[in-house]
């Protein structure tokens, strides 16, 4: 029974764009300044964190026709506000959410690799899918993909990528003045792939990069992206936050390793997760509660139930009941760019659910959707919550969490400054980096050019 | 006017014998950063750091070198395949620099540690998306404070086509450039970097200055009908908008390009705010203007600041004949002399000045210098010709705006979206 304590493994995700970000607060400040940034990675990284994780979005959310204006909107470049964080920090981790649909397998590569080279071995890749033409509109093939084949075009994607990372072995350059040998071998960078989603050959032109590839991430949950996890990735951003959750999903996700060829230690499971912070518990809850009534407004109440209704609500009272007529089972036509409303997957059943909680606790339309949206992952005393992180870590939950501050840029500071140095003292979070890459913060292996991580590629023949 | 005084005039008096007025407005001087310098042997160099040029250390000294001698901008040179000694494939060639960093990420990476000098990498239309690079230029915007810019370029390359697998590109030789299917396909990719270009422009202004309005009352976080769809429809692709990114500090960031020929020089004339051209003397300087701004006019831009510059690949010594000597010494490493579309010089930082004030005189506003080895002559470009023509008049003495459209005399630009003025 006298297991080893983990060490916790902590990320900080930027305020997104959505309605767990607190825009209306005093305290929130530019969601696209650099200073913003800046702030933000400064903090965790003072705070010996693992890494920054941003999101991203290639179109702005609309709903019932319109571009979507209760939520924070618009963000900046990915690869472009990484590359700048790399000047400002040292040590802490830089990942990018970087879509394997609209983009193509040779740039973001270089990109990835010249991020690499850039910040010195801290670069990830969140990769991740979408197949509409909502989004497709923004881009030069539109909505090309059918939905069944945006993980059959992510996993080739992915291989694709990891052959130009791999197609430099690492040795070439020589640089030798006195002979004038710049490379060892004129074929550097050579690659040749041929598969359904990609036919492309030639030289790749960014040498092996600090990392060898970028630490790979996956955010899905399906069994599909599960699978597409076991295969290839290095961590997985989940969003099981709670005990039960968390470990049903550890196990089963940690379980499918085996097949792979790969070790339990190999992929982390990082769920994202919320925190309400305060002196006491006491004040904490009352503070989660005031949070969760700022993050939905009345108005941001309606748009809630419209994901589930798929009609226009906009003459329903926040305040009021909720609405008698049924949802429209139709192909969902209210809100786009989203992934909310896959959720609901029997929309009549939901409706009928929430009526009868509404009318037992007396709620108007704007409580159900406080009460029944999710309570803030942790919340308590600074003690309280490094309690419950570790013990949700030692538990098999997951391997350490990417907490989602509510607000832009000062939300991680008592994070920092509070519960850090106490999940310190019970010896399971770093005082100080002992590595410089990501992969060392991560206990991850470099791979070696040529075979690591192999298995993607042959998943997918 | 917000321009420093030179702290060497006697001031107020307006004239100073050592100083003679000059008729013309100052110099803008830019620096072509590509690896190790632009000869292909400069990487031999001493103080070259070759071992260096995939580190941010590297960029970020150069970008300070060019800053401490008040540019107004560096270009990042980029590409989508490996470098090469002809416009083919790869040459396999193994004694020249090979591989390169993304331009935009160098720029970005060097942003936070200077604060006055422009920020221009190079990207690639033919084979990118314009609403990637649109906000990924905007994005550079806010990072610098205002100082991006970019420079457009195509590729009609058939193995950089091959990295990507979407089109194919019938290979030629320099020599049958000007054969017609080469034209017409060079045509076509002119065209489509035009339309990029206006795709990226429009995206800018999707989102108007005041679009984020933080309402808590109403609960909106921005005004909507202060975003725009911007619905561009081109021969090549199509893009709705609006951009993820809101409207960056310059409003819009100088877009410029190299040109060599009247295609070339379309795109300037219709899209840029700056273009490089190469002439080998102050005639065919004043022809390449003159052809510009025909262009221009007829683009209905004849109102529009288009600023064209002299690109010029540069050796540079206090002695002449150490300039010459050490060209030869490169070319020796070359076996072969190295040519290059730009005029090639070697002599002082004076008998530069004097060649750049003489194509000044023939309508060049600026001039974007390619040391041809970095280490070298980009120092004795900041330290030596930048004093010079600043004794001259003709460069500033202090940075005097803190954008790059200010450092080239735009003014920030009113949304083409916005239907008020208030």
């Amino acid at each position: 029974m006298s297991k080893p304590l983990k060490q916790i493994h902590l990320a900080a995700h930027f305020p997104g764009v959505n309605n767990t970000t607190v825009w209306s607060d005093p305290a929130a400040g530019s969601h696209i300044e650099f200073a913003s940034f800046s702030h933000f990675a400064r903090t965790a990284e003072r705070a010996k964190f693992d890494f920054l994780f941003l999101a991203e979005g290639l179109r702005l959310r609309e709903q019932g026709g319109q571009i979507y204006d209760l939520d924070v909107v618009g963000r900046p470049d990915t690869f472009t506000v990484l590359a700048a964080l790399a000047a400002v920090t040292e040590r802490i981790g830089l990942t990018g959410t970087i879509n394997s649909t609209f983009n193509e397998p040779y740039e973001v590569a270089r990109q990835f690799a010249s991020l690499d080279h850039l910040s010195d071995g801290r670069a990830a890749w969140n990769v991740v899918t979408s197949w509409d033409a909502f989004t497709g509109e923004n881009f030069r093939r539109g909505g090309f993909l059918p939905q069944q084949d945006r993980y059959a075009r992510a996993k080739e994607f992915l291989a694709t990528a990891n052959e130009l990372f791999d197609s430099w072995r690492g040795d070439e350059i020589v640089a030798d003045p006195a002979t004038g040998t710049f490379l060892r071998d004129a074929r550097a960078g050579a690659f040749a792939h041929k598969g359904p989603q990609f036919d492309i050959a030639g030289q790749f032109n960014v040498p092996r990069s600090p990392q060898g590839r970028p630490v790979i991430f996956q955010a899905g949950d399906s069994d599909e992206g599960r699978e597409f996890a076991a295969a290839g990735a290095d961590a997985i951003f989940s969003r099981y936050s709670t005990l039960k959750e968390g470990q049903a999903f550890y196990t089963d996700v940690k379980g499918r390793l085996a097949r792979y060829g790969r070790r339990p230690e190999q992929l982390l499971i990082l769920p994202a997760a919320t925190f309400v912070l305060a002196d006491t518990d006491a004040e904490a809850e009352e503070l989660s509660r005031e949070v969760r009534r700022l993050q939905v407004s009345g108005a941001t109440a309606i748009k809630h139930l419209e994901f589930v209704w798929n009609r226009d609500l906009s003459s329903y009272d926040p305040d009021g009941p909720l609405p008698e007529i049924d949802p429209d089972l139709g192909e969902h036509t209210v809100a786009r760019g989203r992934a909310q409303v896959r959720m609901y997957r029997d929309p009549l059943a939901t409706a009928r659910e929430w009526r009868e909680l509404a009318e037992a606790n007396k709620w108007s339309i704007r409580d159900l959707v406080i009460e029944t949206g999710n309570r803030q992952s942790f919340v308590g005393s600074p003690a309280t919550i490094a309690e419950t992180i570790d013990s949700f870590v030692q538990a098999d939950a997951s391997d350490g969490f990417i907490l989602v501050p509510h607000i832009t840029p000062g939300g991680l500071d008592g994070f920092a400054d509070r519960v850090v140095p106490l999940l310190q003292e019970r010896g399971v979070f770093r005082t100080e980096y002992e590595g410089t890459t990501l992969r060392d913060h991560l206990g991850l292996a470099h791979p070696d050019a040529g075979n690591g991580g192999a298995s993607v590629a042959e998943s997918v023949a | 006017m917000s321009v420093q005084p030179s702290s060497d005039l006697p001031s107020p008096s307006p004239a100073s014998p050592s100083v003679p007025p000059s008729p013309l407005p100052p110099l803008h001087l830019a620096v072509a950063l590509d690896g190790a310098g632009w000869h292909p042997a400069a990487w031999r160099e001493p103080g070259a750091r070759a071992d260096e040029l995939f580190t941010a250390g590297y960029w970020a000294d150069a970008v300070a070198e060019a800053e401490r001698g008040l540019l107004d901008f560096v270009t990042i040179e980029d590409s989508l395949g490996l470098q090469t000694s002809g416009y083919g494939g790869p040459d396999e060639r193994t004694d020249q620099v090979r591989g390169r960093l993304d331009a935009v990420l160098i720029a970005s990476r060097v942003a936070p540690l200077t604060r006055h000098i422009g920020l221009v990498p190079t990207l690639i239309a033919t084979h990118t998306e314009p609403f990637h690079l649109s906000k990924a230029i905007a994005t550079l915007d806010y990072v610098s404070g205002g100082r991006a810019g970019l420079r457009v370029q195509v590729s009609a390359r058939p193995h950089e086509a091959a990295h990507f697998g979407r089109r194919t590109f019938p290979p030629f030789t320099i020599e049958e450039y000007d054969r017609p299917h080469v034209q017409e396909l060079v045509t076509d990719l002119f065209d489509e970097a035009a339309d990029y270009v206006e795709a990226v422009r429009r995206l800018w202004d999707s989102w108007e200055d005041d679009a984020e309005i933080r309402d808590v009352a109403t609960g909106r976080f921005i005004d909507r009908d202060k975003l725009h769809y911007i619905d561009f429809q081109g021969r090549h692709f199509s893009v709705k908008g609006p951009s993820i990114t809101p409207r960056p500090p310059q409003g819009q960031p100088p877009v410029t390009a190299l040109a060599h020929a009247t295609v070339p020089y379309r795109l300037v004339a219709r899209s840029a705010d700056i273009g490089y051209v190469t002439p080998h003397d102050a005639a065919q300087a004043a022809g390449i203007v003159a052809e510009i701004r025909t262009e221009q006019e007829a683009a209905g831009r004849a109102a529009d600041t288009v600023h064209v510059f002299g690109d010029l690949v540069v050796f540079l010594d206090e002695d002449g004949a150490a300039a010459r000597a050490r060209r030869d010494r490169l070319d020796g490493l070359l076996e072969a002399p190295y040519t290059s579309d730009a005029e090639i010089f070697a002599g002082t930082p004076a008998e530069l000045a004097d060649l750049l004030l003489e194509w000044r005189a023939a309508g060049l506003t600026g001039y974007r210098l390619r040391p041809a080895a970095l280490a070298h002559d980009l120092p004795v470009i900041t330290r030596g010709l930048v004093p010079e023509l600043q004794s001259r008049g003709a460069f500033r003495r202090a940075y005097e705006a803190g954008t790059l459209r200010g450092l080239l005399g735009l003014a920030r630009p009113a949304n083409r979206y916005a239907t008020t003025s208030a």
